[in-house]
């Protein structure tokens, strides 16, 4: 009797450490999390703020009871923010697609085919994995300088479509479909190409999501390139464009205004992230690399 | 066979012909351009071959200032963010219910533009004649005196550059962290607790060896990623790095390249390389402790 009573108690006394410290686990988290979405908070908060309200909180408030949307009326009027999201939406769509073309073939390439110097070019291939883009980008530029191709499309995409990683990944992919297949479809007398395009693709669909989605994200956020290259407002990007705004814009002060830009340019992003959670998290724990 | 090679590489041409013009020739060019004295980007042409491009930017106090820049950020950010990103793996780990949300939560910054973001935390922290800003409101709630967090003393900014910087790296720490500590053997806890381990000692002894490949995975590209530190510094101080004061490596290659100080691909391409001997001399340094150390 007492034994039993005595486990009773210990084992209270070890569940309640044990929800304790759950809950202080869940407490840190928690503040961690508000660390993360309150940047987030703030700009949409800001941004449905009044540009005279905005200017009168010495204190900023942390709501707001009037929400207005003339600041995104704003934003899109007094800069040319529509032609921004034109731009990055063609610059990503093109250089995404070109990107699928070429990577497909060459992954098909080094995972089906046999050809003489196949092995020693793929350790090359993958020896370019290490080279940093700040080491190419000054030729790149000077190039595209020379060649008149400043301020435009071509200029814009061109050095963007070859990327050494997603070949290796889906190259990868592509060895894991069975041999058998293959025989199986050339005694059928199905042609490379099409058996590439009918059974390969459809197989490996999953990577080659990971892989469009992966590029996207780096399309949509690219920076550096396009600062670069373009100097005529006609071509720029989103990031370019929130620069600019930032520098010159709408009179530094309008910051209701800025944020509404910020919020316009973040929300296509986080919309594709919330559809495609699980994707992205996968894909860039297979292979994204930030920081 | 011989018609089959064709095939192989007409299918690889692609590939080659962009890699080929953007990335190999644009490698080998660099060198050259790193070592042409006097090069004048209009007429091409350059007085000699020699190493002066080095030595004018070693001894330029802008660039001096940048690599000082650069490598306090590297030393604050990779050891801070890697911890930091430890310890609330674990904490995500010991969840199950709510893993999910957090994980989601936590990834977002992955996926927004650093450009955009930046200017929130730029306005978070300014310190205006309208408003002092909302950290400044947090920090008076504190009693602490309101500080010009943008445009005043340097650790000030420092510290806006580290907290930008490690709230944009984290997401990908924690998620390579999460996985790497699901996947380990329940086992081997059990083990530990039936032999009475305490909890610190089951977390240096089993959590951190079993997952030291991803561990050291993130502090190589922690350090790889922190070298290269720019568009976020570009998101909070604007593109005039120089005058901000907070220039670094690679803001000094881009300002040599374009700009109103650009015009000099020369010297720009030696300060390329020599970023690159460092991260290069870094990453080899790392490999060889993390032999050392990292099990399996």
């Amino acid at each position: 009797m007492d034994n039993s009573e005595n486990f009773k108690k210990i084992e209270k006394a070890a569940l309640r450490r044990r929800n304790f410290s759950k809950a202080l686990t869940v407490i840190l988290l928690s503040l961690w999390g508000l660390a993360v979405l309150f940047p987030f908070y703030w700009m949409c908060l800001t941004s449905l703020k009044s540009y005279g309200s905005y200017n009168s909180e010495y204190i900023p408030k942390l709501f707001t009871l009037s929400p207005t949307l003339e600041n995104y009326i704003t934003a899109f009027n007094s800069v040319n923010l529509a032609r921004y999201f034109g731009n990055t939406i063609i610059f990503t769509v093109v250089t995404t697609l070109l990107m699928l073309m070429v990577t497909i073939l060459a992954a098909f390439a080094f995972s089906r085919l046999n050809f003489k110097g196949k092995q020693l070019s793929f350790t090359l291939f993958l020896s370019l994995m290490m080279i940093p883009n700040e080491l190419v980008i000054i030729t790149n530029y000077v190039t595209i300088t020379e060649t008149n191709l400043r301020n435009t499309f071509t200029g814009l995409i061109l050095p963007g479509v070859a990327s050494v990683f997603y070949i290796y990944l889906l190259k990868e992919n592509f060895s894991q479909i069975p041999d058998e297949l293959y025989y199986a479809a050339k005694v059928d007398g199905t042609s490379d190409f099409k058996y590439l395009w009918k059974v390969m693709l459809p197989i490996c669909r999953p990577t080659i999501i990971t892989i469009t989605i992966l590029k996207v994200i780096e399309c949509w956020n690219s920076y550096v390139w396009p600062r670069l290259i373009t100097d005529d407002k006609d071509y720029y990007l989103v990031s370019n464009g929130i620069q600019t705004i930032r520098e010159s814009g709408f009179g530094r002060e309008n910051i209701p205004a800025m944020m509404a830009a910020v919020v316009a340019i973040s929300v296509p992003l986080i919309l594709l992230f919330l559809i495609f959670r699980k994707k992205i998290m996968e894909g860039v724990a297979r292979g994204g690399t930030k920081g | 066979m011989e018609k089959k090679s064709t095939k192989g590489w007409l299918y690889l041409l692609p590939a080659l012909v962009f890699l080929g013009l953007f990335m190999i020739y644009p490698l080998v060019d660099v060198f050259i351009y790193s070592f042409e004295e006097g090069y004048n980007f209009t007429s091409q042409t350059y007085f000699g071959i020699g190493g002066y491009n080095y030595s004018y930017v070693l001894h330029d106090p802008y660039f001096l200032r940048a690599l000082k820049n650069t490598f306090i950020l590297v030393v604050i950010t990779v050891p801070l963010s890697t911890a930091i990103a430890l310890f609330i793996s674990v904490g995500l780990a010991s969840l199950d219910k709510l893993r999910d949300l957090f994980q989601t939560v936590y990834f977002l910054p992955y996926v927004t533009n650093t450009l955009a973001v930046g200017l929130v935390f730029m306005i978070l922290f300014k310190k205006t004649p309208y408003t002092d800003g909302f950290v400044n409101l947090i920090l008076g709630a504190v009693g602490v005196n309101p500080i010009d967090f943008m445009e005043g003393p340097y650790w000030a900014k420092m510290f806006v550059l580290c907290f930008y910087t490690i709230w944009v790296v984290l997401p990908f720490k924690i998620l390579i962290l999460t996985s790497a500590l699901c996947s380990v053997n329940k086992n081997y806890y059990d083990a530990a607790k039936v032999d009475g381990a305490s909890r610190l000692r089951i977390f240096t002894k089993i959590t951190v060896p079993m997952i030291s490949p991803s561990l050291f995975y993130l502090i190589i590209t922690g350090f790889i990623g922190a070298f290269k530190a720019y568009s976020d510094v570009v998101a909070l101080f604007g593109t005039d790095l120089n005058s901000a004061g907070m220039n670094t490596i690679v803001g000094y290659v881009y300002d040599m390249l374009y700009g109103s100080s650009g015009g000099y691909p020369s010297y720009a391409s030696a300060a390329a390389i020599i970023l690159f001997a460092i991260v290069l001399t870094i990453t080899c340094i790392n490999l060889i402790v993390s032999k050392k150390y990292v099990h399996y």
